[in-house]
């Protein structure tokens, strides 16, 4: 049978087979090292060994720990980039070094993927081996019965009055038999050996599907990396605004941002269109949170065929395997700018970005289409849902839903950037060739709207109306092939880690040897299991007491670990009935002998 | 009043009720300790309190070895032949802490009537049920001998927990946002609650396993100089667990079991925090339109994870095993509260609205 082990791994079953109960070889005076000449092929195979031992893949395991903790101090640039431009200008001493060290994208960093790919070279390297080495144990069988049997943890002896090749028969049953609450299970694979002299053993073992587990479970994290790594190469994102009432296709130009792995292609795109029919807001009445947002939309697939649909939080919209959730929602007031001809330079809903729980949003009109030699106008300002007027001329919003909507925008004019080939924001205008409009005393000027209303634009440049209040919701789009190999890998993993964890593995062995009277059979069985292990002595007694029940009994006793105490219980009268002595030679009924080992034994 | 009000109230009694049980098994323990000093062979606690005198006192070089009887060795052996545990100490701590867990399960309950739903989705919440299932598993765990350290220990963190709830953590009893409108606001944050409980307990039983090892071995950090800070270590000294002040460690399980005890608890609880984080992504794949974000709390569960995963390798490395493998526990369990306080109080995230 094909063993491996990786350097350092304490394991009950390998040190025993050569020793039972040495508790491996530290407690020895090991013999001073002899270090063998390495040539570069000796220098890898060491470097190997070490990079795939347990003691390197703890280091590796605190390290991906320690590693993983800046990132929830530093603001990280997957999360929000505007926070980590902030936090660069506030330290202008650190910011740039942290930055060259990558402080800002911790889990793309080199020294964060070098931790976290030795790792998993140093799991592939440990577990390949032990998969090779389990797989060869799968088909393998219990190992002998050893010598001595007063090693082992759990140990139990009795006399019986029976051959010792029918003892070691039953005990190969009852092991076999499995739990008394699963009968039909068979847990154990048993062996029965001849050992000469009338002496008969049965060797039992159990609970492959531990190691199975763990390696399932390491295997399966594997998975989960390369999984995960394909979603990344595969995956688009594409994040729109939609005003109610409008719609969008599902095409790259479409978006307003659109974020794509390596291998993405955009034939992946399924081109149907969507169209934001009517969007509802509910918020709690004392405290303002939100408490449900719905948005309904019109899908029409790319043959033409419509079909309604709700998209809330938590509950994406599912098309063509691509998922498109509602991320976000506020108010686009519906505008028409006029420019000093009369003619109409900009008409159209414009997205106003909320800024607090009350909906406070605020947003740019640019219009640059102006006839004649007009400067541009920019209008910049704010949206109060529910206007109150606090002081003179001092609004503020008391509550996010439109009651009282009121705009109350500043006037800029001159050359709005848009032609100069830099991409703009336009939640944001560039007033570095702009002036923005003042009244006789200096003063900026500031326009107030409600819908319906129309002011004109002072210096006259014009005149603006707020035709009504719609309302956005921001849309993700995202479609990444590897999400089911994702669950799939994780899943497998989580089972793979409850068997490795619960799953008994144990091995037992009974030896029937002649006994002294005639007709009589001293039986011995001991116990082994992997790790800690409570179950092991009660197991035990089970399959003695299970493989005993047919034979008078002469005596039964059984130990737990070395050093604890022993019960013994004797009966005088060999001659019992089966039927009483059953009950006897039974440790799991709550009166016989195993409770007062209990007791004694804690 | 209303029925928020009664759970509030609830909250109280039940805290005083674990603070009865945490009072009860510190007496318990004290008596433990006393008695277990006052049981000593004079000669032999006087010898012990010399050798110590002089190791205080300055002598440099040689490491005193404290003679100590031969009960030390029979390792849990002796326990439940051992005197000086009070029995009437035992009963009140036992019923006041089934009482508390009664109470606490009646607030827990009347917190959901009052917000009409599952109630783990704020802090005080999360306290609230955490603190349930730290006490339910200590209930479990004592359910035949009561280890009065064990006791005091997730006792003291129990009482500390639910009155920082009241007093910092409490919201009223209200629906939840959109985001938090999921089904696995029940099995995600219950299955992590439920972790960081049993978590505790097992984090309570490693603290008595060092320690009892400490007395096994006879080795302290104490026990030798400290180069610089050796007054420090001088003043320190009586609190050394080979000192004849924590004679009472002879009197809990000795070390190896509560190492299984400890990990018996790490393994549950491990397996419960793997269901935390899959479940976790399966709702940010939901809600957020990303399966993992590398926001601060997905982190921070997932430092957590990864400490407690090394603990299962060190238990199971040569030279790692037993007592420097509780250290790993000792690291996870920060981590793991540190995930749910200081992440959640100081660090802005997804997760903020979670209290």
């Amino acid at each position: 049978m094909a063993t491996y082990r990786p350097e350092g791994l304490e394991d009950t079953f390998a040190t025993s087979a050569a020793a039972p109960g040495a508790d491996g070889s530290s407690d020895a005076p090991a013999a001073p090292p002899r270090l063998p000449r390495l040539g570069p092929t000796g220098w890898a195979r060491w470097a190997w060994r070490q990079l795939t031992s347990m003691r390197v893949a703890l280091l590796l395991l605190m390290l991906l720990a320690v590693a993983a903790v800046p990132g929830t101090i530093f603001p990280q640039r997957a999360q929000d980039v505007s926070e980590v431009a902030q936090y660069i200008d506030d330290h202008p001493s650190t910011g740039p070094w942290l930055d060259r060290f990558g402080f800002f994208d911790v889990y793309s960093s080199v020294w964060f993927s070098a931790i976290y790919l030795m790792l998993f070279i140093s799991l592939v390297g440990c577990i390949l081996p032990r998969t090779r080495a389990h797989l060869g144990a799968l088909r393998g069988r219990p190992p002998r019965t050893p010598r001595r049997l007063t090693r082992f943890p759990a140990q139990a002896r009795a006399e019986v009055a029976g051959t010792p090749q029918d003892v070691a028969r039953r005990a190969a049953s009852a092991m076999r038999r499995g739990p008394r609450w699963a009968p039909f299970v068979r847990s154990y694979r048993v062996d029965v050996h001849d050992e000469g002299g009338g002496a008969w053993s049965a060797a039992g073992e159990r609970g492959y599907l531990r190691e199975t587990g763990n390696l399932v479970f390491h295997l399966a994290l594997v998975g989960l990396l390369v999984s995960v790594a394909a979603g990344q190469m595969l995956h688009y994102r594409g994040q729109a605004i939609v005003v109610q009432g409008r719609g969008m296709a599902n095409s790259v130009k479409e978006y307003d941002t659109f974020e794509k792995g390596t291998a993405f292609s955009e034939d992946s795109l399924e081109p149907f269109t969507l169209r934001l029919d009517d969007f509802t807001a509910r918020f709690d009445d004392e405290t303002l949170e939100p408490r449900d947002f719905a948005a309904y939309v019109t899908v029409t697939d790319p043959d033409g065929t419509p079909s309604a649909e709700t998209i809330k939080v938590n509950h994406p919209l599912e098309r063509d395997g691509a998922k498109i959730y509602l991320q976000g929602n506020g108010y686009a007031p519906e505008l028409t700018v006029r420019d000093a001809a009369g003619e109409v330079a900009f008409s159209g809903a414009v997205p106003f970005l909320p800024q607090d729980e009350v909906y406070t949003s605020r947003g740019v009109v640019k219009v640059p289409d102006v006839s004649g030699d007009q400067a541009q106008v920019g209008l910049v300002g704010y949206l109060l849902p529910t206007a109150v007027e606090i002081t003179d001329g001092l609004y503020q919003s008391v509550d996010p839903q439109p009651d009282a909507p009121l705009l109350v925008l500043s006037v800029w004019s001159g050359n709005l950037g848009l032609d100069t080939g830099v991409p703009q924001n336009v939640y944001q205008l560039d007033e570095s060739r702009m002036e923005q409009a003042v009244d006789a005393d200096g003063k900026a000027v500031t326009i107030y709207l409600r819908p319906g209303e129309s002011v004109e634009l002072p210096d006259g440049l014009g005149s603006v109306s707020f035709d009504s209040l719609t309302r956005y919701v921001a849309l993700d789009l995202r479609h990444d092939p590897a999400l089911t190999w994702v669950l799939v890998f994780a899943l497998a993993a989580f089972a793979g880690l409850a068997a490795s964890l619960f799953a008994p593995r144990r091995r037992l062995w009974v030896r029937a040897v002649p006994g002294t009277r005639p007709g009589s059979t001293v039986v011995s069985a001991a116990g082994l299991a992997r790790g800690d292990d409570v179950g092991l002595q009660p197991e035990l007694d089970r399959v003695l007491a299970d493989a005993l029940t047919t034979f008078d009994p002469v005596t039964v006793e059984h130990t737990t670990a070395p050093g604890t105490t022993t019960v013994r219980t004797t009966t005088a009268d060999t001659r019992v009935p089966p039927t009483t002595s059953a009950d006897q030679t039974q440790p799991d009924t709550p009166d016989a002998p195993r409770d007062g080992r209990d007791h004694a034994g804690r | 009043m209303q029925v928020g009000d009664l759970s509030t109230l609830l909250v109280w009694a039940a805290a005083t009720a674990f603070l009865i049980a945490l009072v009860a098994y510190t007496v318990d323990l004290a008596r433990l300790a006393d008695n277990a000093q006052r049981l000593d062979v004079p000669e032999e606690a006087k010898a012990e309190a010399r050798v110590e005198a002089l190791a205080g006192a300055g002598v440099r070089g040689g490491t005193a070895t404290l003679s100590r009887g031969p009960d030390s060795a029979i390792a849990g052996a002796t326990v439940d032949a051992a005197p000086g545990r009070s029995p009437r100490a035992e009963g009140i701590a036992r019923s006041t802490t089934y009482l508390g867990i009664v109470l606490l399960f009646a607030a827990i309950v009347l917190r959901g009537v009052a917000a009409g739903r599952w109630p783990t989705a704020n802090m005080y919440e999360f306290t609230l049920v955490g603190v349930f299932v730290a006490t339910t598993v200590l209930a479990v765990v004592q359910r035949r001998r009561v280890i009065a350290f064990l006791g005091v220990v997730v006792m003291g963190i129990a009482v500390t927990a639910l009155v920082v709830a009241i007093e910092s953590f409490f919201v009223r009893a209200d629906a939840v946002r959109p985001a938090l409108q999921n089904y696995w606001l029940v099995l995600h944050v219950g299955v992590a609650i439920i972790a960081t409980g049993i978590f505790t307990v097992a984090f309570a039983a490693a603290v008595l396993q060092v320690m009892r090892y400490g007395r096994e071995t006879d080795r302290t950090h104490l026990g030798h100089r400290w180069s610089r800070a050796d007054g420090l270590r001088q003043a320190f000294s009586g609190l050394a667990v080979t000192g004849p002040r924590f004679r009472w460690l002879e009197q809990v399980p000795d070390s190896r079991r509560l190492e299984a005890l400890s990990f018996r608890l790490n393994a549950i609880a491990f397996v419960l925090w793997t269901l935390t984080l899959i479940g976790g992504a399966v709702w940010a794949e939901d809600a957020w339109g990303r399966y993992w974000n590398w926001d601060p709390k997905e982190v921070g569960t997932f430092i957590g994870w990864v400490v407690y995963a090394a603990y299962l390798h060190a238990r199971t490395t040569r030279g790692w095993s037993g007592r420097k493998a509780a250290y790993f526990v000792f690291a996870g369990y920060a981590c793991v509260i540190a995930n749910f306080t200081v992440v959640n109080l100081a660090i802005k995230g997804l997760h903020s609205y979670a209290f």
